[in-house]
């Protein structure tokens, strides 16, 4: 009964102590010591250790199955042991002082340790450090505990990123998939504008609910599932269209299958299949529809759904203003639209009449010659 | 005196016979004969000479096959041992295979199908030397025009995925004859039968897949957002396999016929509706039944299956050939129907399930098949009822609208409390001499099971498995990991489903075994 019995894990633990400062006080996120700071002495209470810490109780049954290794003090260690964890240290270096260069640091030194996957608290600025310091190396799960969650690697709540990492240390087996790490401005979000960007993508396990138990297949089973969407949208193509190739795993892949390396976090141009320009930004996307029919390609953010608004700026209202929804081809694995568990894909451009006007119902392309039709709101 | 019998435990202390019993091929040893024909005589050979060298030389064998060589006995031995080790519809209760639970098919339906006066017929001969199953034919096309509202029905496919298929070719004959070719889009939803959506991809259609919204079914404006002057057809099931009774229906067949598609129906399980719902009625251009599913004959993985499809007079002209007709004196095939699809299965359909549906449908006459569907429906929520009533379970989508004859629940809570999935629910059921069930893939609902208890389960029946299930919650809350390790008392325990994926871990044939296991070239 090999099926039931699952190698010895080892998870890594990172909080960040301040994440969700300023959210408690009206201060749109919390990074950057000025910003932690103003947010301390207006009272802000750091709640991420709670946040780690129930997910961490959901953990501490299955303590012999794995080997916790944290961050020292208020970054995991202090937690871990309030719950009667022993986890092995990582130390910081200022202690007292912690900042985000510890949280680099630290998963750093985790990756070389051999660790299995990071479990981490905080907000998407803790995402970007993360990824800043172990890429796309080892799985992740975030347990939500900043201002700004746009970013794909957190669970729904504290607990259920406990339960995701409960099947990752009892399984011998997971699915994964790429997660958004996304950002906001935070400057320019006070001000009251909202400026996402993509950072690029790190493995999460896929929420085990949706998924039979032990039908795992050796290969991924997306693998071919992302190539036949591509080739179902590149069959479409016509040869007067310029098409946008939004950033996700499969538009990457329709680059691939046309013959060049998309952009990763960017949006490259493409007419009669062949590629006319990288990484382009919102004017040049108004220069092209000037004098062209233009159809985005994009796919919806992980965990939220979001169409537009979330890491894809340069579809700004003004460029969505000139593209009629007819010529927004939606493309998604089966299983990310599955993991909205019946919420709707998300619209929010910052501009209530474009968000309205995409609204109600759209077709998302999940297979060869295969769509859905699914609601969208904003 | 003698003792008092003692009653047996509420919950049965079933094991299942384990034989670790061989495959046959395993099982052979050289020279063992099963039947020795007596020596062709002298005279006989004289006169015949050398068979063999009377057939095409391409129809013999230079080498001669593989057989196993086993004796009559051992042969019998080792099938019963492997029926022993095997869970079967007439064993357990099989509420558990919701969307498609077996009802109970009465005994005498099967003795009348041995009948020699069935067993001996052969599909060549002429039509004059049988009358009688073309008779039983023909009535039972005019009970499915009756069932079903529909003006003709084909008795042909051989099941019910075959039915759909047989629907899906009469769609596309019917759009090239009237110059709509460029219709290339079949829309369904997610919880109809799935082999809508595959059978329409089988025929070269493009899928277009509706979601639900807080209802249980799709929004009406979602099929607007679908339909267009590419839509060949909307194949749906209803009520779906969440149990759900789209209440729309009528204004989905209408969006699609203005748009210029047809409908056609899946009543592949037809158990919640029948005599209270027609297909005809709710503007549907076709439909189709599972014999095996509906109407008490076996399914396609217990014997062959199957499934009638039914037409409008539009679409009459492109069923499979021949129909069965009748001229009031004797009835005949028609095969001049010039625009038909052709054949769907060879011969005229498989004659001994449509003895059976017919006999089992006349046994109940028209009142009997409606208390069929109401007895199916209260059963259906009476088992609701003993359901919820143990922890850990939900019913997604809004209860407001009633469940027909099954139910898709949730085991989410008990999943994420415990850490044990539905599908481990499954391992253990086992162990009680039961099935269990959770979805079709993907899985929509997360955690799922399909429960349907039909109508030939009764309330005693229905109690013993909902025993059952709270059983394995209450182990489940008490050691997760016992659920982990189940079963215990069944033949075998675990299947590795990963090599279900990879055709390199296949094989089918025992030559093809021994191929890639590397024990021959």
């Amino acid at each position: 009964m090999d099926d039931v019995v699952s190698p010895f894990k080892k998870i890594g633990l990172i909080i960040n102590p301040v994440a969700g400062l300023g959210g408690r006080v009206g201060l749109k996120g919390s990074d950057g010591e000025q910003i932690q700071k103003q947010a301390l002495s207006l009272g802000a209470q750091p709640y991420a250790q709670d946040r780690a810490k129930e997910t961490l109780a959901l953990l501490f049954p299955f303590r012999d199955r794995f080997s916790l290794i944290s961050a020292a003090a208020t970054m995991g260690e202090f937690a871990a042991k309030e719950i009667g964890f022993e986890p092995e240290i990582i130390p910081l270096k200022s202690y007292p002082k912690t900042t985000a260069q510890d949280t680099i640091e630290v998963a750093q030194k985790m990756l070389l340790e051999g660790v299995d996957l990071i479990l981490f608290a905080g907000g998407d600025g803790t995402a970007r450090d993360i990824y800043q310091a172990i890429q796309n190396k080892i799985p992740v799960v975030g347990i939500p505990a900043g201002v700004k969650i746009f970013s794909a690697v957190f669970a729904y709540s504290p607990k259920s990123a406990g339960l995701l990492v409960r099947d990752f240390i009892t399984r011998n087996k997971m699915l994964f998939q790429e997660a958004e790490i996304i950002d906001l401005d935070e400057d320019s979000y006070r001000n009251g504008v909202i400026a996402t960007k993509l950072y690029g993508f790190m493995k999460i396990p896929f929420y085990p609910h949706l998924i039979q138990n032990q039908k795992i297949p050796s290969q991924e089973p997306d693998s071919y599932q992302i190539e036949a969407i591509a080739q179902s949208v590149i069959e479409d193509m016509d040869g007067e269209t310029i098409y946008a190739l939004g950033p996700g795993t499969i538009p990457n892949y329709i680059g691939k299958l046309l013959g060049f390396e998309k952009t990763l976090v960017g949006i490259d141009l493409v007419k009669n299949k062949a590629l006319i320009a990288k990484d382009v930004n919102e004017q040049k996307l108004l220069e092209v529809i000037k004098n062209n029919t233009l159809k985005i390609i994009i796919t919806p953010t992980g965990g939220q759904g979001f169409l537009f608004g979330r890491g894809n700026q340069p579809f700004s209202p003004r460029v969505l203003e000139k593209v009629s929804k007819k010529d927004i081809i939606v493309v998604s694995l089966i299983s990310k639209i599955n993991g909205l568990r019946g919420k709707p894909l998300r619209v929010d451009t910052g501009d209530a009449q474009i968000d309205q006007k995409l609204c109600g119902y759209i077709s998302v392309i999940t297979g060869y010659r295969d769509k859905i039709v699914y609601r969208v709101m904003s | 005196m003698i003792e008092v019998i003692q009653p047996k435990p509420k919950l049965r202390r079933f094991h299942q016979a384990r034989w670790d019993e061989p495959i046959i091929f395993e099982l052979s040893q050289p020279g063992q004969r099963g039947v020795i024909p007596p020596a062709v005589e002298e005279g006989i050979k004289n006169r015949v000479g050398d068979v063999l060298q009377t057939l095409p030389k391409n129809l013999r064998r230079s080498i001669p096959p593989q057989l196993p060589e086993l004796s009559q006995i051992h042969v019998l031995r080792h099938y019963v041992r492997l029926s022993q080790e095997n869970l079967g519809v007439d064993l357990n209760i099989d509420v558990g295979q919701g969307t498609c639970t077996m009802k109970y098919s009465p005994k005498v339906n099967d003795q009348l199908s041995r009948s020699t006066k069935i067993q001996d017929l052969h599909p060549l001969q002429d039509e004059n030397s049988v009358q009688g199953i073309l008779e039983i034919m023909y009535r039972l096309e005019e009970i499915f025009k009756e069932i079903s509202g529909m003006d003709r029905f084909t008795l042909q496919p051989g099941a019910g995925s075959a039915a759909i298929y047989t629907n899906v070719a009469m769609i596309r004959a019917y759009h090239a004859y009237h110059g709509n070719s460029q219709r290339d889009e079949v829309i369904t939803t997610i919880f109809s039968h799935p082999s809508n959506a595959a059978c329409a991809k089988t025929a070269g259609y493009k899928v277009i897949t509706l979601y639900p919204d807080e209802n249980g079914y799709p929004d009406l404006d979602a099929l607007k957002e679908a339909v267009s002057e590419r839509t060949a057809a909307l194949l749906i099931t209803n009520p779906e396999d969440t149990g759900i009774f789209n209440p729309q229906i009528d204004q989905f067949v209408k969006v699609v016929h203005e748009a210029g598609g047809l409908c056609s129906y899946d009543q592949a399980n037809a158990n919640g509706i029948l005599g209270i719902t027609r297909a005809r009625d709710a503007g549907f251009d076709l439909c189709h039944f599972n014999l095996h599913k509906t109407f008490s004959t076996p399914h396609g993985c217990g014997g062959p299956a199957a499934g009638v499809c039914g037409v409008t007079n539009e679409l009459a002209p492109f069923l499979p050939v021949p129909t069965v007709e009748f001229d009031g004196k004797k009835y005949y095939f028609d095969y001049d129907r010039p625009l038909s699809i052709g054949k769907v299965r060879p011969f005229y359909g498989v004659a001994q399930n449509l003895l059976k549906a017919y006999a089992w449908i006349m046994s109940l006459g028209g009142d009997g098949l409606r208390e069929v569907a109401e007895i199916a429906v209260l059963n259906n929520n009476y088992l609701m009822k003993k359901i919820l009533e143990i922890p850990g379970v939900s019913i997604p989508y809004s209860l407001d609208n009633p469940r027909i004859e099954q139910i898709r629940y949730s085991w989410e809570q008990l999943s994420e409390d415990t850490g044990v999935h539905s599908e481990e629910i499954g391992y253990r059921a086992a162990d009680f001499g039961t099935h269990y069930w959770t979805s079709h893939h993907p899985y929509i609902v997360p955690e799922p099971m399909t429960l349907e208890p039909t109508e030939s389960y009764s309330k005693e029946d229905l109690d013993e498995y909902a025993a059952i299930i709270k059983n394995i919650v209450e182990e489940a809350y008490r050691d997760a990991d016992f659920i982990h390790g189940a079963p215990y008392n069944s033949t075998v325990h675990r299947i590795h489903q990963e090599s279900f994926d990879d055709p390199q871990s296949w094989a089918v044939t025992w030559r093809a075994y021994k191929r890639k296991s590397g024990q021959t070239k």
